[in-house]
């Protein structure tokens, strides 16, 4: 809120400005110019709510504009205001404790914000001033002022590169936290000052910039390579001058960060959907009592008797205010049938629950020494109501961990000791491939793995006088060229790292190649390859290249690229991911013409970009093609396990990735998406030719697979998901090009046909591989799937900053903690190391939280419905006068203490089957899904059996009292008795039916449960057995010692609470018996099941997807 | 939200049985094998406990007479003096009964009314506690809540409130006939102890004298306006008198219901200790208190009550009913449970 007004408040400042003028250093340009001081704003980042002073007022109205907290704030209110039957302490104190714990834990979390906030705000930059470097905090920077930033530091504010270490002006930088690009961008110093590299020079630059005012756009404005954006870190240079033109809240990193959206889960919706069902309960009460009590008084006797004469005050009051009144004291009277307690056991419930999560070592990973992560609460149920699961491929399904596997030269296969030759397999001896090829193609080919990347060394000095040979740790961006440097290194290349622009390569026979790296040609998405053009110590100047065999073969000019071609679509078949390699001699002279093309092109100051693309076009041709090379990304651990349980579990699983078809669908089918039995529907640009005709043939291909697949499933999607089992399973595979033409096909109504055929399509298959897809497209397809009929619940699950889109567009999104950086496990709802984990933390956590939060939410309105309705009972028989059935302690204790911590501990700890059970048996998933535990029909039956047990409690007593005495001694008993008899066994039936459902019984539950019960005895009587002096009236003097001394009494409890329990009791037997002979049936068959299980070799089901996959 | 972050960064988690979920619990099933026994036996035991309800209740006596006045009787003239009016005039009538056989002892006077709403809210919330329980300064400031019976002719009104301003005030005098033509001998009616102890010594209290005179005390107050005389006359024992006097005591103890019995007398001395032997009787009633305005009723009820309380066939019945409904469904149970114990033995059959 306050930083939307501040930015609003710079933003009204800026339509005055226009631009802003900023002054280099704060120096005036010329004594003559007048020096207006504009005012911006300061280099605090703020992104915590409130500060000590606000935070009660604000927390305060943030809390009550909460539907439920404005409820009770209300009822509260009209008990100060109108006479009403109980004191505004009985909802006071509860609303009071709510509001309090709520404030703490907002106030905790956002002084974390602060010390977030602190932690950037008071980091220690350097300024040049006066030509010195001054250390000051991060937040004292002020527009004008000439940073110093050093190597691997991130930028403090939005700074105008002015000049950098390096004589030509340029420096390195990533912008991994702004937009999850991980790799190098350049950017250029301003010409005119690049030479400007040391205190004193900057100091003494006058100067005024022109710049446009704050605006959100990162791409529009991430254009100016001069601009360094906050956020981004430098890297490779070892320090820069830059002035600061935006600073804090203005700062392009603070104009695009929005809070994560709030996402409700599906349990929160039916608590509001239930609690408009009591409301109404509770207006209905309130409406026939008032209704009934009209009529009742229309007899003056009943109106006012001779013993209970009115006011003159009372005789005065209009009869309809009185209605009113009335009405609103009854609803005083009823409204504890609306829990405020709920809410602080439901946020308790979720803050504490979510701790199992983060606690839990099955999630711990011992490579990342990190467990789970929980970076919110409120999603715990919701991981047990999935049904589609949308996952990233690589570092999510696969390791990204990247192994060179084999390479191609000239055509030759290589690999490690045994070697395959189209598919003949020769069981040669170890390095017996040392024939295969020409030795000096073979050393080129090694020599350019080791010299095309962008890879850095790290020496691992940890042992004394380490020389040359120490370990060498290599770093990169990309992990494919850590592979392929670490390949090169087995066939005995070595890279030994960069030493003043000079690239060291240790060859086969242990000498020390020095080439000079002249100019790396970086890797980029469009073109998908990179090359660099190195000198060797003969003076020779080569070019090598590397990139995806789509974007080199082109490029290549030797006619021999068959067999290589041959190779590199096999490997990709087998799902490695494969690059090609490819060298050119350049002549000196050429070189000069390339140089200076390169270095014109880098200084452009307009379309830069293009320039350059266009001189790399043009360099990278005619090159000689000299092999290619497979590098796999292995599969994570038990990775097609989990896929297998998920699909069990009746998730539907879709693979979304930027990977190409042929390398997905290998995946896919080594990971088990795709069984060999299933059949493959594709989509893909291959299937739909490129022709004019592609949305006729789609057209086609879509109505044919949807005949297939209704005519399979004809039933109605209801019983699908038991239908998987025994049918035809149907994968689909479609490409992003394709989706598109789907999603955005013309705009005429054919467009909306195909895509809701194309849903109903997906609906039936049990998996979906969509690959090549943008990340904006992952998140559209989350998208789609998620406003499907029914609103299925939808979760994602991904390592890098191309999911962050789809994790936050479905209803849960996970995070893996990947190589590919953090972003997007900081995005992420829940985090965790690896993709295996999603099995546990789905059937097991998730399914336990569902049934612990559903449960909590029935059992809250069910206890507080069996509390309430004695009470309206009762105004039949006191002439709806309002009159509590219950003392006001009792009435707000009920829910604060005496029956709150069994439900509490019950939602965390109950666990109705063993975790293990439900990890090892996917199928229990099923039994939850679709919200089932509040649906309807559960709703309904607690409700009944509420009703069944306050109509139980009250007229049993009601009975009872239809005696001369109670006692033995002939005493009598009043209406505090009648109460406290009530109370007492609802106090007990509740926690004792709470009792029956607890399946877990750990130390905690039977202490909170018979704790609960025996602070219920000595809470009564201790509050019976004082005169208290701040009462007024002393109701339960004695009342609860003096019942209890009464033999009929405890009879007529026992019994009682026998009646209630009695049809709970009863089904929980018939249940048992049932389940039992379920389980016998289960048992039978998973024993068949067991036997049927595959193999999980990775081999044989890819020599069955090759062979025998029946692709349509 | 990064509490967890915080909390725990980048270490293992504990490996306790509390983190993993994994504490030592007990698994309760309720199994048939459980339940069904568990049918049976609280079934026999419920059905015991009702059998012995069902006879405690039965061997309860009472007798009871409707004196409202609305049927033929001796108290329809007071009844059709005392319309509408209030306070009505004092008129005496009489009951007259006849015992074939004793009733057994000890015998319980209770006064029953319908219709009388003494849980009426504002009926029940119109009474100073401070005051009756003895306070100087509340018995000159009675709480706002006794209104309209705070203040009468400008002076606080002790005890004040509704509940106390309609004390219920018939009489109740016992006469027996040991034979016929013999003259009637009063029955010693024992009118103390009627109310809760702690009721009459804790929690009622007297204004402290002044000068030893509880009338001095209680100067400057009114009595309620319904009432005859002042609090501090209520009976001339000392010890039960003003707001201790056990009547008074009993009648504040709000019912809970609109047709309730409140406790009269116990009689106990003498020759009834042990019952009222067989003869006539005579109950002379001195009918002051209204209560055909609202169409209610009174009744004068005796009851001898046994370890149960007074006559209250409910509970033996709600056992006997309980307790044959566990038999049944235990019996269905066991049907049930034979049922499927078969099917999974053949289940099991077919498996091997």
């Amino acid at each position: 809120m306050f930083r939307r007004s501040l930015n609003r408040f710079c933003a009204g400042e800026e339509k005055r400005v226009g631009t802003r003028t900023v002054f280099v250093g704060n120096h005036p340009i010329s004594e003559t110019e007048t020096y207006i001081a504009q005012r911006f704003c300061d280099n605090r980042i703020v992104s915590s709510k409130y500060t000590l002073w606000n935070f009660l007022p604000k927390n305060l109205f943030e809390q009550f504009r909460r539907i439920a907290n404005f409820y009770f704030l209300i009822i509260f209110l009209v008990q100060v205001t109108v006479d009403t039957p109980t004191s505004p302490v009985t909802s006071g104190l509860p609303l009071f404790f709510v509001i309090t714990v709520t404030a703490i834990k907002q106030g905790y979390e956002d002084w974390l914000r602060h010390r977030a906030d602190n932690e950037v705000n008071k980091s220690t930059v350097y300024i040049i001033e006066n030509a010195k470097r001054v250390r000051k905090e991060s937040e004292k920077i002020k527009v004008g002022d000439v940073v110093e930033v050093q190597a691997d530091e991130t930028f403090p504010c939005d700074l105008i590169l002015l000049s950098s270490c390096t004589t030509d002006g340029t420096c390195y930088v990533t912008t991994a936290s702004l937009d999850g690009e991980s790799n190098c961008k350049t950017h250029y110093a301003v010409r005119d000052t690049i030479a400007l590299c040391t205190a004193e020079s900057i100091d003494r630059l006058r100067a005024a910039i022109e710049c446009e005012q704050p605006q959100p756009d990162l791409y529009k404005s991430l254009g100016p390579e001069n601009l360094l954006l906050k956020g981004a870190t430098l890297k490779n240079t070892k320090k820069i001058y830059g002035v600061a033109v935006y600073t804090g809240m203005e700062t392009k990193m603070a104009l695009n960060y929005q809070g994560k959206s709030q996402k409700r889960s599906a349990v929160e919706k039916s608590i509001n959907a239930f609690l408009i069902v009591y409301l109404f309960i509770l207006l209905t009460k309130a409406a026939v009592c008032t209704t009934l009590k009209y009529i009742w008084q229309s007899t003056p006797h009943n109106d006012e008797p001779w013993y209970n004469r009115k006011t003159q005050k009372e005789r005065e009051t209009f009869k309809v205010l009185k209605m009113f009144t009335d009405f609103l004291s009854f609803m005083v009277l009823f409204n504890f049938i609306i829990p405020v307690s709920m809410y602080v056991t439901v946020e308790m419930q979720k803050f504490l629950g979510s701790f199992f999560i983060s606690w839990d070592k099955d999630f711990y990973d011992e490579e990342i020494n990190e467990g789970a992560l929980v970076n919110t609460s409120d999603l715990n149920e919701e991981l047990g109501q999935v049904d589609y699961v949308f996952t990233d491929k690589t570092g999510t399904l696969t390791e990204n961990s990247m192994e060179f596997i084999e390479c191609s030269i000239d055509g030759h296969k290589y690999k490690d000791e045994t070697q395959e030759v189209d598919g003949l397999s020769q069981t040669d001896g170890p390095l017996t491939y040392f024939d295969k090829a020409d030795k000096d193609r073979e050393e080129l080919f090694l020599r350019a793995l080791c010299l095309c990347h962008t890879v850095e060394t790290k020496t691992n000095d940890a042992v004394d006088g380490a020389t040359e040979s120490a370990e060498l740790t290599y770093v990169s961006s990309s992990p494919d060229e850590i592979a392929l440097v670490k390949g090169a290194k087995k066939y005995g290349f070595t890279f030994l790292g960069n030493q003043n622009g000079l690239m060291r390569v240790e060859n086969q026979r242990k000498e020390v190649e020095e080439y000079e790296l002249l100019h790396t040609l970086n890797f980029d998405a469009v073109r998908r390859r990179m090359s660099v053009i190195v000198k060797t110590q003969g003076g020779d100047i080569l070019l090598f290249c590397k990139g995806a065999d789509s974007a080199v073969f082109p490029r290549v000019q030797n006619h021999e690229i068959e067999l290589t071609k041959a190779h590199v679509e096999r490997n990709a078949m087998d799902g490695y991911r494969t690059l090609c390699v490819a060298f050119k001699e350049i002549a000196p002279d050429d070189y000069e013409r390339i140089n200076r093309q390169l270095i014109e092109a880098k200084m452009a100051l307009q379309d830069r970009e293009e320039k350059m693309e266009k001189v790399f076009d043009d360099i990278e041709t005619n090159m000689n093609l000299i092999g290619a090379t497979a590098v796999e990304d292995k599969l994570q651990d038990q990775a097609a396990e989990t896929i297998e349980a998920l699909h069990t579990a009746g998730l539907k699983v879709w693979v979304l990735t930027g990977d190409k078809m042929e390398t997905a669908k290998s995946t896919c089918y080594a990971c088990r998406l795709f069984q060999t039995s299933t059949e493959l529907l594709e989509l893909t640009t291959k299937t739909i030719e490129e022709s004019e005709r592609k949305e006729d043939r789609l057209h086609e291909l879509l109505i044919e697979y949807r005949k297939k697949l209704l005519h399979e499933f004809p039933k109605s999607a209801r019983s699908l998901k038991k239908a998987w089992t025994e049918h035809q399973e149907y994968g689909l595979i479609i490409d992003g090009s394709t989706l598109s033409l789907i999603l955005n096909s013309s705009q005429d109504s054919s467009s909306n046909n195909y895509k809701t055929i194309f849903l109903q399509i997906c609906m039936k298959c049990t998996a979906v591989l969509c690959c090549r897809m943008a990340p904006l497209q992952k998140a559209q397809i989350v998208r789609m799937v998620k406003n499907l009929k029914g609103s299925p619940i939808t979760l994602s699950i991904g390592d890098g900053a191309n999911d962050v889109s789809m994790i936050l567009e479905s209803h849960v999104g996970i995070g893996i903690k990947g190589k590919e950086g953090r972003q997007a496990a900081r995005n992420s709802d829940y985090s965790v190391p690896k993709f295996k984990h999603l099995k546990k933390l789905l059937l097991a956590h998730g399914h336990l939280y569902y049934v612990r939060i559903a449960h909590l939410v029935q059992y809250f309105f069910y206890k507080n419905l069996c509390f309430i309705l004695p009470q309206f009972l009762y105004q039949f028989f006191c002439g709806f006068s309002q009159q509590p059935l219950y003392d006001a302690a009792y009435l707000t204790m009920y829910n604060i203490c005496f029956t709150s911590l069994p439900i509490l501990a019950y939602s965390l700890l109950e666990q109705h089957i063993h975790i293990d059970t439900l990890t090892s048996d996917p199928r229990l998933y099923m039994k939850i899904s679709g919200n089932a535990m509040l649906q309807l029909g559960p709703f309904l039956y607690w409700t009944f059996l509420a009703a069944f047990e306050g109509t139980v409690f009250f007229f049993g007593t009601y009975f009872l009292f239809h005696t001369a005495s109670l006692e033995e001694n002939g005493k009598v008993y009043g209406n505090w008795t009648f109460g406290t008899i009530v109370f007492t066994v609802l106090v007990f039936t509740v926690t004792l039916k709470l009792a029956l459902d607890t399946r877990f019984w750990t130390w905690i539950n039977h202490f909170v449960i018979w704790g609960s019960l025996a602070f219920y005895i000595f809470f009564s009587f201790f509050w019976g057995g004082i005169i208290w002096p701040f009462l007024k009236q002393q109701r339960m003097y004695f009342v609860f010692a003096q019942m209890l001394s009464s033999v009929s009494t405890w009879l007529a409890i026992i019994l009682l609470i026998f009646v209630s329990l009695f049809p709970e009791i009863l089904l929980i037997v018939l249940k048992n018996v049932r389940r039992r002979s379920a389980r016998r049936n289960l048992n039978c068959r998973r024993a068949s099941d067991s036997l049927s299980t595959r193999p999980s070799v990775r081999p044989l089901l890819l020599r069955t997807f090759s062979d025998e996959s029946n692709v349509l | 939200m990064t509490w967890s972050a915080a909390a725990r960064r980048a270490q293992q988690p504990d490996n306790t049985a509390f983190t993993q979920q994994r504490l030592p619990a007990w698994h309760p099933l309720l199994s048939a094998g459980i339940a069904l026994p568990l049918f049976f036996c609280a079934g026999l035991a419920f059905l015991g406990l009702g059998l012995g309800l069902y006879y405690s209740s039965n061997a309860i006596r009472e007798l009871e007479h409707d004196y409202t006045g609305d049927a033929a009787g001796s108290c329809t003239v007071c009844a059709a003096e005392g319309q509408g009016r209030a306070p009505p005039p004092r008129c005496l009538c009489a009951w007259h009964f006849t015992l074939a056989e004793r009733f057994p002892g000890p015998v319980y006077l209770y006064y029953e009314l319908t219709d009388f709403y003494q849980n009426n809210r504002r009926y029940s919330v119109s009474r100073d506690n401070a005051q009756l329980s003895g306070l100087p300064d509340s018995l000159r400031h009675p709480t706002n809540e006794c209104a309209p019976y705070q203040f009468a002719r400008g002076l606080p009104v002790a005890p004040c409130g509704a509940i106390a301003n309609s004390l219920f005030n018939d009489t109740f005098t016992l006469w027996h006939q040991r034979q016929p033509g013999a003259p009637y001998v009063e029955v010693p009616l024992d009118r103390a102890a009627i109310a809760w102890w702690t009721d009459y010594h804790v929690k009622f209290r007297n204004p402290p004298l002044v000068n030893g005179s509880l009338a001095l005390a209680f100067q400057g107050t009114a009595p309620p306006p319904n009432w005859p005389r002042p609090v501090y006359e209520l009976s001339p024992d000392p010890n039960n008198t003003g707001f201790v006097n056990q009547d008074f005591v009993v009648w504040m103890r709000t019912a809970a219901l609109p047709t309730f019995r409140k406790l009269y007398a116990r009689i106990r001395q003498g020759n009834y200790s042990a019952g009222l032997p067989s003869g006539a009787y005579r109950v002379d009633i001195a009918y002051n208190y209204p209560v055909r305005t609202f169409g209610g009723h009174k009744l004068l009820v005796f009851s001898n009550v046994s370890w149960m309380g007074g006559k209250n066939p409910f509970l033996g019945i709600a056992y006997l009913v309980v307790g044959s409904l566990c038999i049944v469904v235990g019996f269905v149970m066991l049907a049930v449970y034979i049922r499927y114990q078969d099917q999974d033995d053949d289940n099991d059959n077919d498996e091997e």
